[in-house]
């Protein structure tokens, strides 16, 4: 493993997305908007406040999910992969390097849809705004994380783009999005506990209505971490120098 | 020349893609400082021979040994500069950027960038997006990039390919030079009319290499005058022993198996 060799690949993918406007565009301000429409929806009613949380947990994570599972997928197709492997690059400098630069863009990212949820449709948060800030980002780095899990292991694109019902609606399903956790059929209850992005719904949640403490937060921040790190570790160990 | 001081030394090679036996057994020896021309029919299995000398193809069988170290060991990625048959670029960057980001990944000195810029005849888009360069310039680039750390052995798929025949001649002349250098280069083409730039030919069809010498020996040997029609005596000797006088039919050797 090199850092050099890291953030070389870090500053080259970003050099990547920022020559194509469009697509940084779309990266940076989609899910903003799709919270502002989930606002815009139940304007008159108090239901924004409820799932608004989980809206700022849900549409970063599957944006940066896509987004990053493809970027790497595309180096696969283009050779540019089979080429790195080829030099001195190690495997896990290729995945950081993607994850730190996919991390950086989540981070603007989920700060644009944070910002607009709060001060543009009037989410209320009663907690403290930095924690807020601190659990949505580390869920779009989880999206990123899982997206590079994702790819790792699909050898298509029509793999990777059913991997996003495979690896994501699952987590939406029995985030406790559509019935809170308790209320579920027990075995799917412990599944919902396991999964990352429950944890990302519940800590957003907790920080929106200032129910519980900050180390209840940080426990979560800190499960969603060890999920995170374990996407990145198997997804380098996934990637092949040999192919067929 | 043995396995120690020949730039690729491979025996018994098997490569097994899907259920077909891609290379089903191949030998090979290259020697140092040469261009070495992999000449054959698409579909013969040139491009799996070259993936295995660098390194990225799963081999089943047999022994690839590269500037005296197994093939696609850690200590030959420094060494080794590959340039696949499609161009392996970063469409969405410019030239330079594809150049500088691959200089830092080899730890190449970063002036060699703008050398190889010059050397590829890349000068005047330096500041395009590859996405905007033809078939040729990308071409070039990835074979730029290929040059990035000054490798011992330039493994390098089709380079030529597409090229308008000024340019063919401009690279072949820079192949030279960079044998003259020092590098070996292993160049495979499936346009026979390229063997006369080779100091050293290797033929192959059907997974199999059917004669390795120099191009004088070898039209001579086949009483031929140039690389198309020796390729085909070849065969056809192979196929008939004893008729030497082969009469040429007029068809492309090869079929365009995947």
């Amino acid at each position: 493993m090199s850092v050099a060799r890291t953030l070389a690949t870090t500053a080259r993918v970003l050099n990547q997305v920022r020559h194509d406007h469009r697509t940084l565009g779309l990266l940076l301000l989609v899910p903003a908007l799709l919270v502002g429409l989930v606002a815009w929806i139940f304007t008159d009613t108090p239901v924004f406040g409820q799932i608004g949380p989980a809206m700022i947990a849900l549409f970063p994570f599957i944006v940066m999910f896509l987004v990053t599972s493809i970027a790497t997928l595309r180096e696969r197709r283009s050779g540019t992969l089979e080429r790195l492997l080829s030099l001195p690059l190690g495997k896990a400098d290729f995945i950081l390097g993607y994850a730190l630069a996919f991390g950086l863009l989540a981070i603007v990212q989920t700060a644009i849809a944070v910002g607009f949820a709060v001060w543009v449709c009037g989410l209320d948060v009663g907690g403290n705004l930095g924690l807020l800030f601190a659990v949505a980002i580390v869920d779009a780095l989880l999206g990123t994380s899982l997206g590079l899990l994702a790819s790792a292991f699909a050898r298509s694109e029509f793999q990777v783009v059913q991997f996003m019902p495979a690896f994501v609606f699952p987590q939406v399903l029995l985030g406790g999005i559509f019935l809170p956790r308790d209320q579920l059929p027990e075995a799917l209850e412990k599944i919902g506990d396991w999964l990352p992005l429950s944890h990302a719904i519940d800590a957003l949640n907790a920080v929106a209505r200032d129910d519980q403490d900050a180390g209840y937060i940080w426990l979560r921040i800190g499960f969603i971490a060890a999920w995170i790190l374990a996407a990145i570790v198997v997804g380098s160990m996934t990637l092949r120098r040999r192919t067929p | 020349m043995d396995a120690d001081t020949a730039a690729i030394s491979i025996t018994g090679l098997k490569v097994l893609r899907g259920k077909n036996l891609v290379l089903p057994g191949l030998d090979l020896l290259v020697p140092r400082g040469e261009v070495v021309g992999l000449l054959g029919p698409s579909g013969c299995g040139k491009s799996t021979l070259m993936r295995a000398i660098v390194g990225t193809q799963i081999i089943s069988g047999g022994d690839v040994k590269v500037l005296g170290d197994t093939a696609g060991s850690a200590a030959l990625r420094h060494r080794v500069g590959y340039m696949t048959q499609e161009a392996s670029i970063y469409d969405d960057l410019p030239v330079a950027a594809n150049l500088n980001y691959f200089a830092k990944i080899l730890g190449a000195p970063p002036a060699q960038v703008a050398e190889i810029i010059e050397r590829t005849d890349l000068g005047s888009e330096a500041k395009s997006l590859a996405a905007d360069l033809s078939g040729g310039q990308r071409s070039r680039l990835s074979l730029a990039i290929a040059l990035l750390g000054s490798p011992e052995l330039l493994v390098l798929d089709e380079p030529t390919v597409g090229l308008d025949p000024v340019l063919r001649v401009a690279l072949w002349e820079l192949f030279a030079q960079l044998a003259a250098e020092g590098t070996t280069l292993l160049v495979s083409s499936h346009v026979m009319d390229e063997a006369t730039r080779c100091d050293r030919l290797i033929l192959m069809r059907e997974g199999q290499v059917i004669a390795q010498e120099t191009p004088g020996s070898l039209l001579e040997r086949t009483g031929t005058d140039n690389a198309e029609d020796a390729f085909l005596a070849l065969i056809r000797g192979a196929q008939e022993p004893g008729s030497d006088t082969p009469h040429v039919p007029k068809h492309r050797a090869g079929s365009e198996e995947p």
